[in-house]
């Protein structure tokens, strides 16, 4: 599980906020799922998930390994098709192929044919699409430069990781859909995949990216929309969740506490009580200014995925 | 159009890059020629001509029924066959490609089966019944092509290897493919009409000059053709590739 960490040094400054988007309806969405709910037999991957993007967006999903966050991706590009609820893809089914001419995807893994040669494969994604990026400027652009006659099944497993995320702009796409971009790469390369993708949604390009990362997400986008246990825990800025990102849990014995402030929620385990806060220091203090007996004291970060589900448990029967 | 050739020739280019599936491809019919159809027919003119066009029409079915139902199977658990399911393009593309691609590897097939026919037994035909029978070979095809397509994306890759195997044999022998066509167990003649290997196997022995199809058979082999493509594009359509990814 992800750590919650502060930014690296690398912000999404670069960005403009709302890039100039010609030939689209300002506050449309270009891809929008609408209570939608996919299930495999008894399992419910996503559960009435209502989520809009707009053109210029990048949007980070954020989410533990089973979230739902790869179903989604799944849903919006025609992968799949919902169990119930409504997907739109600029403005029509993701299922009609003409709708995805205005999108680029990701392969999973790096499952791409070992056979083929890395221009061959650039070469057959451009035949599908009205137009295409150059070639030569593509490669350039994701370090992959003088590979064009190497075959896929020689490359180094990051320069397959960087040919399958390429891939998804070759048609010159307005919307890309990148699911775990930079899995497997060392930190030199992830690098400068965030600075391909930056410079996409700089020129105007819209992104929707999953990581397990919340620094990846952190880095690259704007927006965040956290996923957990098919639902959405969490839509907003990076700023608004990495706040939410930081809470600790403060455990200790004591009898009745006080009212302390900023805690945000308190568990009782046996004569252990957990509080939740997101400024564990203060809480601390406050504590030890109470003046009230306390033993076993002890300070952890939490776990995104369990920072957002106990933050929204008291909303919902869970 | 232009996309219907660029995946055929990128499947074409996935599978000589490892030669070997090519020779795999041709060397059962021919094996099976030279083991039972030279040895007990080789010497009769009539016999061997219908022969090889049983061997041919062998061929033919198996290359279809496993190319497809295995070789779809197994493409479906690869990242990028989902990955080219999201490109912009319908269904046809990819399945037109690979009945194409099926199509060119079956000729490349059955081309052992006619030279050892030619060298080795007294089969004979005119230049335009051969190139009928080719023609009659391609459409005698298209069922098993459906069949396998089928099989391969409603099946995983090891279930789709039992159901080919008990496809096919059945098949093959039922439609009297193995036996001699002008004397024929009882139990055969009964079943073959039914089955899409004796249409087939009908239409190519008309192509180079031994009868003509019969009805029955020829219906029943619209009949599967129908359902077989039925049954090909409502598993195209089911299939999302594996269930979590």
């Amino acid at each position: 599980m992800a750590e919650p960490t502060t930014a690296p040094g690398a912000g999404p400054g670069a960005a403009p906020s709302s890039p100039p988007d010609p030939g689209a309806e300002p506050e449309q969405s270009l891809v929008r799922a609408v209570e939608v709910t996919r299930r495999y037999g008894d399992v419910t991957a996503l559960d009435r998930v209502s989520l809009g993007v707009r053109p210029g967006e990048l949007v980070g999903l954020l989410g533990p390994n089973g979230a739902g966050k790869s179903t989604l991706i799944n849903l919006f590009c025609g992968l799949r098709r919902p169990t119930s609820g409504r997907v739109e893809l600029l403005g029509g089914s993701p299922a009609d192929p003409v709708r995805r001419r205005g999108i680029g995807v990701t392969p999973q893994e790096t499952g791409l044919p070992a056979t083929l040669r890395v221009g061959e494969i650039v070469d057959f994604v451009a035949a599908h699409y009205p137009r295409s990026v150059a070639r030569g400027a593509l490669l350039e652009r994701f370090g992959l430069s003088g590979l064009e006659r190497r075959q896929v099944g020689g490359l180094s497993g990051g320069q397959k990781r960087r040919l399958a995320v390429a891939l998804a702009f070759v048609g010159d796409p307005r919307l890309v859909f990148l699911d775990e971009p930079t899995t497997g790469l060392d930190v030199e390369a992830r690098r400068a995949l965030w600075d391909a993708i930056r410079d996409f949604h700089s020129g105007g390009g819209t992104v929707v990216l999953t990581s397990h990362y919340l620094e990846e997400v952190e880095a690259l986008a704007e927006r965040v929309v956290v996923i957990g246990q098919g639902r959405v825990l969490a839509d907003g800025t990076t700023e608004q969740v990495r706040d939410i990102a930081g809470v600790r849990r403060v455990t200790l014995t004591a009898g009745d506490l006080p009212a302390l402030p900023g805690v945000l929620r308190v568990e009782r385990e046996g004569d252990r009580t957990h509080l939740l806060t997101s400024d564990a220091d203060a809480l601390v203090r406050e504590l030890v200014r109470a003046d009230v007996p306390f033993s076993g004291l002890e300070v952890r970060p939490t776990s995104l995925e369990e920072a957002f589900l106990t933050i929204t448990a008291g909303s919902e029967a869970a | 159009m232009s996309l219907l050739l660029t995946h055929t020739r990128y499947q074409f280019m996935e599978t000589v890059r490892v030669p070997i599936a090519l020779i795999g491809n041709g060397f059962f019919p021919a094996a099976s020629m030279l083991f039972f159809v030279v040895p007990f027919a080789g010497d009769h003119p009539v016999g061997a001509t219908l022969a090889t066009a049983s061997m041919m029409t062998f061929a033919v079915m198996s290359s279809a029924l496993f190319t497809h139902g295995i070789g779809v199977a197994e493409d479906r658990v690869q990242p990028w066959d989902p990955y080219t399911r999201t490109l912009p393009a319908g269904p046809w593309p990819r399945l037109g490609a690979r009945i194409l691609n099926s199509l060119l590897f079956t000729l490349v097939g059955v081309l052992p089966v006619l030279v050892i026919s030619a060298l080795f037994t007294e089969a004979t035909v005119t230049p335009v019944q051969l190139v009928l029978g080719v023609g009659a070979l391609l459409l005698g095809s298209v069922p098993f092509q459906l069949l396998g397509l089928f099989i391969g994306y409603a099946l995983p890759s090891k279930a789709a290897i039992a159901v080919v195997q008990l496809l096919f044999f059945p098949m093959a022998v039922g439609g009297g493919l193995l036996t001699n066509p002008m004397d024929a167990p009882a139990f055969i003649d009964a079943v073959a009409p039914f089955l899409p290997s004796r249409g087939a196997v009908e239409l190519v022995w008309a192509a180079v000059g031994y009868g003509s199809p019969r009805p029955l058979a020829t219906a029943m082999f619209a009949v599967w053709v129908a359902v077989a493509g039925a049954l090909a594009v409502w598993a195209y359509r089911r299939d999302e590739g594996r269930r979590f990814s």
